[in-house]
């Protein structure tokens, strides 16, 4: 399974929060922007990709058991926003890049949705 | 599970411990005017490899093993240590945390740091298997603080003796409180760990108790309850709220059906997925609403003995226990 370091290595994406759980394993991928959708599609070690970059995706991140999460177009998380996912233990990344763009590259390293 | 927080719970105490935690108090020291034979006793019986060396207290400097064998190899034995030691030796402060130690270690590859009080006296000394050793107990301390925890929950059902025993959480949700929104499941998430459940039971309680807190936070104009009625064979998860209610009940429960407002829907709620991820994940449920007066969500969810999930009488049974 590849892991989120070489996730980021690849895509060339920095981790805002947690860098420290980089080397946890993506057991599959999801894309959404609606946090209920994220709740259902988005399993345990998933990657999750999406424009949303406020609090309440940590706590999705957090109680689903997420991989980590990469927010795209830009998109910050805010200094609440980043301080959360600190203490909660989940990893953010941050690209200017677009979602369909991102989700295209995780496919071609391997990464599968269901 | 269990690798990944520990890195991050080793990073926090690197951060969070202060040196004089890790440190070696009891130093030994030699005086300027020691010389090199009595400095390799002083090494020899202590079984220590460097010493600091003070001068009517304040301190001057360190020698080392090595400046030892240096002075050794050119017969210099009955020199004085002021001759042969480094001056101005790396100090650090003994409440800076254990990071700042970690940085000149790597700055400085040096193999042992002096620590001193703000006054500059000496305090104490540290190697890098001083840091081992003290992050590797403040660890098993935590590790054991959370085991003690998990027993003391897991065993609740045991332990208390009656015909039906069941426990009650509650928490209390505030409305359009978004900035909060999960606390409440994350607790009763934490607490459901602790009291053995299986990872699947946990998930399918959190992604409900996430999905009905987030329903309260979005839409209910005084906020709500989560309730958690735990019995040994099941979780009864009920959330209330004193209105504004549900006009129509039936076309609520269908996917993708919201009222949630556009701004919510910015932020990525009001999908009109939650009531379903909901009814998903739990093994009952039934929802009332009337308006102007609140709404009622209950739902449960059946242990499953078969995973092993410990809280379950079955446990009693001498033949199952171990």
């Amino acid at each position: 399974m590849i892991s989120l370091k070489e996730v980021a290595e690849k895509l060339k994406i920095e981790p805002v929060s947690s860098a420290s759980s980089l080397d946890r394993p993506i057991a599959g991928g999801y894309a959404s922007d609606l946090l209920s959708c994220a709740m259902k599609g988005a399993k345990k070690d998933y990657l999750w990709v999406t424009l949303q970059s406020h609090l309440n995706v940590v706590a999705v991140a957090s109680l689903s058991g997420l991989a980590g999460v990469i927010m795209t177009e830009g998109n910050q998380p805010d200094a609440e926003t980043l301080s959360k996912a600190e203490s909660e233990g989940v990893v953010l990344l941050v690209t200017p890049r677009t979602t369909f763009s991102i989700v295209g590259e995780l496919a071609s390293l391997g990464v599968r949705g269901d | 599970m269990p690798e990944v927080p520990q890195f991050t719970k080793i990073q926090e105490l690197i951060y969070e411990l202060p040196i004089e935690r890790v440190m070696k108090k009891n130093v030994i020291t030699v005086s300027p005017e020691t010389s090199i034979l009595e400095l390799k006793e002083t090494l020899r019986i202590n079984r220590i490899s460097g010493a600091p060396v003070l001068d009517n207290g304040r301190l001057v400097g360190i020698i080392s093993i090595e400046d030892l064998l240096k002075a050794l190899l050119e017969g210099d034995l009955h020199s004085p240590v002021r001759k042969r030691m480094t001056t101005h030796p790396i100090t650090v402060l003994e409440k800076e945390s254990v990071v700042e130690a970690v940085k000149k270690f790597s700055q400085h590859k040096v193999g042992r740091l002096l620590v001193v009080n703000e006054q500059g006296d000496l305090v104490g000394i540290l190697t890098g298997g001083d840091i081992t050793r003290g992050l590797l107990e403040a660890i098993s301390l935590d590790y054991h603080a959370e085991e003690v925890r998990r027993y003391r929950a897991s065993h609740i059902f045991e332990d208390i003796v009656s015909d039906q025993t069941s426990l009650l959480l509650k928490y209390k949700v505030q409305a359009h409180d978004f900035k909060s929104g999960g606390t409440a499941s994350s607790k009763l998430k934490r607490a459901l760990e602790r009291l053995g459940c299986a990872p699947d039971t946990v998930r399918r309680v959190a992604i409900s108790a996430y999905e009905a807190e987030m329903n309260l936070i979005i839409h209910a104009d005084q906020g709500g309850e989560v309730i958690a009625e735990l019995r040994p064979e099941r979780i009864r998860l009920t959330f209330v709220d004193r209105g504004p209610g549900i006009p129509d009940v039936e076309k609520a429960l269908s996917p993708g059906f919201s009222t949630a407002p556009n701004w919510i829907r910015e932020l990525g709620f009001g999908a009109g997925m939650g009531l379903n991820n909901i009814k998903r994940c739990a093994d009952s449920m039934k929802l009332e609403s009337k308006v102007g007066h609140g709404t009622r969500l209950e739902i449960i969810i059946y242990l499953r003995p078969e995973l092993g999930e410990e809280f379950n009488p079955l446990k009693r049974n001498p033949q199952e226990s171990s």
